[in-house]
């Protein structure tokens, strides 16, 4: 077989079951396709002979028949997620160095299974960002470009470098965590499919924290099928982690039948937002028709508060971070700053911090520091919670009248290229995530997958929103979005 | 709200983060842009709606009082930027 690495995952665990191929040919084929690739600045720290060494095992495992569904399949690993013995940085200058001496339960998870991985992603710092640019390593640059120019564009963020990897076939699928979207916008942004989660479904144990009631982590990857299989190895209960759910995981891929009759698709008609590109517009109703044709009820519903989502995530999530981010204080690990005589131990923490993290990560730890100081938390923080529990509500309702799930547009626009919204202020980066962002504040899983390619040649994606825990239910519905859109474009290769 | 530079400048020491002096007035200005969007939050009726503390309604879990890890001061100094002894090392707290 030629091509290894551009095998999806059911695909090479097919092959591999059928002895076709091997987990050490499917992991040779990656790394060489890894190591053309460095242009695109996706894997950050590559991991071969961790890789061969995995692929090797799971190849005796295979020849034993005893072999569940990741078994020699090669996947990268966000830089987020803790891996023992390997670098973890969180694509922080605050933890180079960092090399942690446990796994976090996801990757183990994976592991367990006999997954093989390639190295760590390229992301933005802690996971602050739409557009993989406050990485400490450098953008992470997408394989796909605007028809017939030559501008770099951003793959999205923050989970940039898996969204990269997994469009230009280095790997047939990675790790992702999405906070307020980290994982659906770069996959729309990539043509490639990820989900977030019903939060608590994966563990977040050895995930470096962001914001820890937000926070998920979740499989991109280049099929809905392949979300489906690469969900179940993460998911599950984790008694290290106490938000994870002690709930049952049902086996996700054996509910993929495409049928979809008779359910209740809401198109929310909040999220028609002033401004949104006519292109985006066609889309939606494109995918709101095709569902139609595929047996599904289509319904307008009202999500009221959608409009006041940003604004209360902007002072959550910060307010997390701000706590968070404490512990990095350059005494228990990562970077310290170079000390001058004389100083004391508030120098240390104020120098460390000031040069270990880079400015939007400071910005949001300050704008958390405010909203939770005396005297303000009142008025912001508290108030923000209690938005958040309205915008919950808005969702509890629409489901509690027979809505399966919500179709939305997955961004208001296509990629951009990478420093095109440098000069803009901090807020206009922050509407990018506008039609995920609801999601994690009502805790529900979601998936996008690519529906069509704009004027420029560049992918778009819609947006699929389920009930909670209602994962296989989602992915059935997005199964038959996915049969019916037919998207196969790649980009062209010239990295 | 709006900051200034003296509420910059305490905010940036709250999270312990350097902040010269010339750049206050570009940090004021950016926390004013954040607050300003934030402040549509003003616009919602929240009478009588709880702070949301739990996503998902659960009950945390409780596990038993027992030691059930431990004795690997080397693992949990190894990544340490200055260790000795047994200790992490900081610079003198008193004098």
């Amino acid at each position: 077989m030629s091509d290894l690495n551009k095998l999806g995952l059911a695909e090479a665990r097919d092959a591999l079951r059928k002895g076709e191929v091997t987990s050490v040919e499917l992991t040779q084929a990656c790394l060489a396709a890894i190591d053309k690739a460095d242009a695109l600045n996706a894997f950050v720290h590559k991991t071969p002979e961790i890789a061969l060494e995995r692929a090797a095992a799971a190849d005796a495992r295979l020849k034993q028949g005893d072999a569940p569904a990741m078994c020699g399949l090669p996947v990268g690993i966000k830089d987020l997620f803790c891996t023992k013995g390997v670098a973890s940085q969180a694509a922080s200058k605050i933890l180079e160095g960092f090399v942690p001496e446990y796994e976090s339960t996801v990757s183990q998870q994976l592991a367990d299974d006999g997954a093989v991985m390639l190295g760590k992603l390229n992301m933005d710092e802690f996971a602050m960002g739409s557009s993989n640019e406050t990485s400490t390593y450098g953008n992470a640059v997408s394989p796909w470009r605007r028809a017939g120019e030559d501008t770099p564009l951003t793959p999205g963020g923050s989970s940039g470098g898996s969204a990269a990897a997994v469009a230009a076939d280095l790997c047939p699928a990675a790790t992702g965590t999405d906070t307020g979207g980290s994982i659906r916008q770069p996959a729309a942004f990539t043509g490639t499919v990820g989900i977030k989660p019903t939060y608590g479904r994966c563990s977040r144990w050895g995930v470096v924290a962001f914001a820890s009631s937000l926070d998920q982590a979740g499989p991109m990857t280049k099929s809905v099928r392949d979300a489906a299989i690469m969900l179940g190895a993460m998911a599950g209960h984790d008694p290290k982690d106490s938000t994870s759910a002690d709930l049952a995981v049902p086996n996700v891929e054996a509910m993929l039948t495409g049928d979809i009759r008779g359910k209740k698709i809401g198109i929310p008609k909040e999220y028609h937002m002033e401004g949104m590109p006519a292109e985006i517009e066609k889309l939606w109703s494109e995918g709101t028709a095709m569902l139609k044709a595929a047996g599904a009820e289509i319904v307008e519903i009202s999500l009221p508060h959608t409009k006041y989502a940003l604004p209360a995530y902007y002072v959550i999530a910060p307010a997390e971070a701000s706590s968070n981010l404490a512990r990095y204080d350059g005494v228990r690990y990562g970077n310290r700053a170079t000390l001058e005589a004389g100083d004391g131990i508030t120098e240390m923490y104020e120098k460390t911090r000031a040069q270990g993290f880079g400015d939007e990560v400071k910005r949001r730890v300050m704008v958390g520091t405010y909203v939770l100081s005396a005297g303000i938390y009142d008025a912001y923080y508290n108030r923000a919670r209690r938005v958040r529990s309205l915008i919950k509500q808005d969702f509890e309702n629409v489901f509690a009248a027979g809505v399966d799930a919500i179709l939305t547009p997955a961004t208001p626009s296509a990629a951009f290229g990478l420093g095109e919204m440098s000069d803009a202020d901090p807020v206009a980066m922050y509407l990018l995530d506008v039609f995920t962002v609801t999601v994690n504040l009502a805790g529900l899983p979601g998936i996008a997958l690519p529906a069509g390619l704009d004027s420029q040649g560049l992918p778009l994606g819609l947006q699929l929103i389920g009930r909670p825990w209602e994962e296989g239910d989602l992915l059935n519905t997005a199964y038959a979005l996915e049969q019916s859109t037919g998207f196969v474009a790649k980009p062209g290769k010239w990295w | 709200m709006s900051i200034d530079q003296n509420t910059a400048a305490k905010v940036a020491k709250l999270a312990r983060i350097k902040v010269e002096e010339e750049a206050l007035p570009a940090l004021a200005a950016e926390f004013n842009t954040i607050l300003e969007f934030i402040e549509q939050l003003n616009e919602v009726d929240v009478e009588g709606v709880e702070p949301m503390t739990s996503v998902t309604p659960q009950r945390l879990k409780r596990r038993a009082d027992v030691v059930n890890d431990g004795n690997q001061q080397d693992k949990i100094l190894s990544n340490a930027p200055d260790a000795r002894e047994g200790f992490f090392a900081v610079p003198k707290v008193m004098e």
